[in-house]
């Protein structure tokens, strides 16, 4: 696998052929926020936080850097007025689902999103996928998935498997930003199988 | 649910994951809805995980995942339609059948849906029921329209 | 039904089929399109079945149920060849009186056009009016073919086309030919259908597949089913020529599961094509094989999107992949895979038969052939037409649609439902071309045309088109399900007399943002209908906000979140 040598925000950074943008900015100690990526996992794609602008042969676009291949000569902007203006917004979407999550607040500060920009919904949850990705591609049990679509999609704990899986693992709860996944879980278990918990155990995965 | 009809559309795509969308839809076709039984047929005979098969029978409007009543009526949201009228056709259907768009009433007569544009779009508005055109309604004409299905 | 080994043997056949049919025949051909059939015409046709039938084996006249003749607001539509006279609005009790007069060389005077202002009758379709502005080469043939029966398609010379791209012609050859003729796809995209066919079959890769895309799920586009249903064939015969082209030997048809009519045309088309040896293993004696597949859509609008489609044909959640990774390099299972709308498909037989430079005569520069337009809304005359590129919208609206119905006047006309724009009727002489519609925000798209009368509320209608689409996008990412959904609130404020200051800066935030970060098309573009409506209707919206108008005080009805 060949090396390319590219250009990120004015500097030159030489990458290994078979990378995306996201990782050689990474490995060139280049930050870009990133909001459903996880090392673990494939990346996703979804919560566009990561857009990038690039120019390849004169033709500037946005793109998201963690699934953009590295090319000879790309030439990448991780800031501009355009790319922060795209994820100001993004936050601010976000952010009317979950006000106070850490993450995004921290977020929020730095592009300057106000949080009450747009019309409020507490669902919490803000579908960077993380928990459904997590126990699909590295627990391989699928407890939790996406159910429905558009802006109806959500997360769902399948109760015939979570009540089988859920309660030893938990991994998936600490990957949430907003802390959604554990209370979607919670809400599950005390609907669909209430008392499962195994008798004198501690409430820490 | 009749599992001596259901069984053998199932047992035809033995392993074959590409074929979730057909399989469900033979059911829905048949059966006019999907029991969560079925469900977990259709994940193990296609090998393939239960989440998924949930995924996709709750994306499409086209699935029910609970019985529908014995007539199903559609009220043609498309933009023609639209623009025909069919927001005052749809409140006339919730008026006489007492449900909203997605809901089916408690004697299981009537389950309405606001339906997706099925290029019929000459003879706007339209109210599909069990899959019979009513072209050209109004307000006015859903009434008698509706009595004619017990 | 005899296989056919060559070229020969199928011009034998056609030659054999010709014969054993009497042009002079007078030939009564119902329509059983959609719209007419929702208007039963089937109780029409069964009635002139059984007028016929009681004739006895010498009557002097037959029927044919046929697909979709296009003027979809006057059906039921009879049309009798082959003088081609139109009836229109038939019903049951007509049939006696049609097939008498039919059999005395005579016209039902009552049931032929008559203009709605001049009173002016129209008798054959080369004088009505809907019809006479129109170049049907397309539709054309709809009228002479029983689409059940694949004799009537061989009748009207089809399948001449691909014996020529088999037996006189190579695969690179016919590659050239459709990249000289520049034909732009007609599902949307526009994009030259040449250059993708020559991407496709360049790709690295042991297998490349085919597809037609018959999802048509724009609202207000009804001409791919039109076409599709009433001349299954003509499609089917452009798809073996762009696999012999591309070099694939398996193709997909996907389309909707909500057509029965549909469905019942394609699986009798590919059987019976497989009968005749044009479709399957050695077609035609060539040697080369190519075999169909049918996948259905269960009601999704992204599925229509080429890589949704493609995931959904292999099982999975119709999720689009970002525009990068070309499909046409890495479709379906990342093979090589070439999607083309079932429009585009059917253009390729003529283009071959009858050469490049014959069909980039039709049209302008840029947009060459003939287009089919799905006319409907607020118009006197909706349905399916075909008029060469360039036509200006003028023509259509007016001369052909006959201008808004009830008397009223014209405000706007909208292109590309969802994914399109609206333009202000003092833009009406625009010509029917891709990359002028495009200038001017509302694109060709599919080709659904929407006329919006003098009473069309203009952010009701943006309204309309992003609630539909926060229910129709698969829910991936955050500024198509966000951003539209934060939009149609915006938009229902105002709707609903609750509009505020900064609304209008809102609404273009949030379509900069949804333009520029969407994964797919149908998030990029989804913030395009919005964009025609400030460019144009501002001062609609503007006032909208600031009167608090309270016509939104009619329920939205259960259609709201």
């Amino acid at each position: 696998m060949s090396d390319v040598v590219m250009q990120i925000d004015g500097k030159e950074v030489k990458a290994r052929g078979d990378m995306t943008v996201l990782q050689a900015a990474r490995a060139a100690g280049i930050h870009i926020p990133t909001l459903c990526h996880h090392e673990k996992l494939e990346p996703f794609g979804a919560c566009r936080m990561c857009m990038v602008e690039v120019e390849t042969r004169g033709r500037k676009s946005y793109v998201v850097s963690c699934l953009y291949p590295v090319a000879k000569d790309l030439v990448v902007r991780t800031r501009s007025e355009g790319v922060d203006k795209i994820r100001r917004v993004i936050l601010e979407e976000l952010l009317a689902h979950a006000p106070n999550s850490p993450e995004l607040v921290a977020l929020s500060k730095e592009y300057r999103a106000d949080p009450n920009r747009f019309e409020m919904d507490a669902s919490f949850c803000i579908l960077c996928g993380l928990c459904v990705r997590y126990c699909a591609e590295v627990k391989r049990k699928n407890a939790v998935d996406f159910i429905e679509r558009g802006a109806s999609r959500e997360i769902s704990f399948i109760p015939e498997i979570a009540a089988k899986e859920c309660w030893d693992c938990q991994e998936c709860f600490a990957l949430c930003p907003t802390s959604y996944a554990q209370a979607a879980y919670f809400l599950t278990e005390a609907l669909a199988f209430p008392g499962r918990r195994k008798a004198g155990a501690t409430s820490a995965g | 649910m009749d599992s001596a009809q259901i069984d053998p559309i199932i047992e035809k795509h033995r392993g074959k994951p590409g074929d979730l969308i057909r399989v469900l839809m033979e059911i829905q076709h048949e059966n006019h809805w999907l029991p969560r039984e079925v469900l977990h047929k259709v994940a193990e005979v296609l090998e393939i995980p239960f989440s998924r098969v949930l995924r996709i029978a709750t994306l499409y409007k086209t699935f029910s995942l609970t019985p529908k009543g014995r007539n199903e009526v559609h009220v043609c949201n498309g933009i023609s339609c639209h623009l025909r009228g069919a927001k005052q056709v749809m409140e006339a259907v919730e008026r006489a059948t007492g449900v909203k768009a997605g809901e089916t009433d408690a004697h299981w007569r009537f389950s309405v849906e606001s339906g997706t544009c099925l290029g019929t779009c000459s003879i706007g508005p339209e109210v599909i029921v069990n899959g019979a055109h009513h072209a050209r309604m109004t307000p006015a004409k859903v009434a008698d329209l509706l009595k004619r299905y017990p | 039904m005899t296989r056919l080994h060559s070229a020969a043997e199928l011009e034998q056949l056609r030659a054999a089929i010709l014969s054993s049919r009497d042009p002079a025949k007078p030939c009564i051909a119902v329509c059983a399109g959609a719209a007419c059939h929702g208007l039963d015409s089937l109780r029409v046709a069964n009635a002139f079945q059984r007028e016929v039938e009681a004739l006895g084996p010498a009557a002097g006249v037959e029927v044919r149920v046929t697909g979709c003749h296009g003027y979809c607001e006057k059906g039921p539509n009879v049309v009798v060849g082959p003088a081609q006279v139109c009836y229109f609005e038939v019903k049951p009790e007509d049939v006696p009186e049609i097939v008498e007069s039919t059999l005395k060389g005579e016209v039902v005077e009552r049931l032929v056009y008559k203009h709605p202002a001049t009173g002016e009758k129209a008798v054959h379709m080369s004088e009505v009016p809907f019809y006479k502005h129109q170049t049907r080469l397309l539709m054309g043939d709809n009228t002479r073919i029983d689409p059940m029966r694949i004799d009537d398609y061989l009748a009207v010379g089809g399948y001449a086309a691909l014996a020529k791209a088999l037996f006189q012609m190579t695969p690179d050859q016919l590659v050239d030919e459709v990249k000289r003729a520049n034909l732009r796809g007609r599902g949307g995209g526009g994009f030259p259908a040449g250059l993708k066919w020559e991407t496709a079959k360049n790709a690295p890769g042991d297998e490349r597949y085919v597809i037609v895309n018959g999802h048509e799920g724009e609202p207000g586009a009804f001409m791919d089913r039109a076409l599709f249903t009433g001349n299954p064939h003509k499609v089917l015969e452009g798809l073996v020529i762009g696999a012999f082209a591309i070099g694939s030997h398996r193709g997909f048809i996907y389309t909707r599961h909500d057509s029965p009519q549909l469905v019942k045309h394609i699986e009798q088309a590919l059987a019976q094509a497989q009968e005749y040896g044009l479709l399957g293993d050695d077609i035609l004696g060539s040697g080369f094989d190519f075999h169909v597949e049918l996948h259905f859509d269960v009601g999704i609008f992204v599925s229509g999107e080429s890589s949704a489609l493609m995931r959904s044909i292999e099982g999975l959640p119709p999720e689009p992949r970002p525009k990068y990774i070309r499909t046409s390099v890495a479709g379906i299972r990342d093979k090589p895979s070439n999607l083309n709308n079932v429009e585009t498909w059917a253009n390729v037989p003529q283009i071959i038969s009858r050469g490049a430079d014959w069909y980039a005569g039709i049209g302008t520069e840029g947009s060459k052939g003939t287009k089919l337009v799905s006319l409907s809304g607020n118009v006197v005359d909706s349905g399916v037409l075909e008029v060469p590129m360039g036509t200006p919208l003028r023509k259509i609206v007016y001369d052909i649609g006959g201008g808004a119905a009830g008397g009223k006047s014209v405000k706007a006309v909208h292109f590309g439902g969802p994914m399109g724009g609206s333009i202000p009727v003092h833009l009406i002489d625009a010509p029917l071309d891709f990359d002028e519609l495009a200038k001017l925000g509302a694109p060709v798209g599919a080709g659904g045309l929407l006329v919006m009368d003098e009473d069309t509320d203009m952010v009701e209608v943006a309204r309309y088109f992003l609630e539909w689409l926060t229910k129709e996008s698969c829910g991936k990412c955050v500024p198509c399900r966000e951003g539209m959904w934060q939009t149609m609130k915006v938009l229902e404020g105002i709707t609903k007399g609750k509009g505020k200051s900064g609304d209008i800066a809102r609404l273009e935030d949030l379509n900069d943002v949804t333009g520029a970060a969407c994964l797919c098309a149908l998030g990029k573009t989804a913030a395009d209908p919005l964009r025609s409506m400030l460019r144009y209707f501002r001062p609609e919206y503007e006032a909208q906000i600031a009167r608090g108008d309270h016509r939104g005080d009619e329920a939205v009805g259960s259609a709201a979140r």
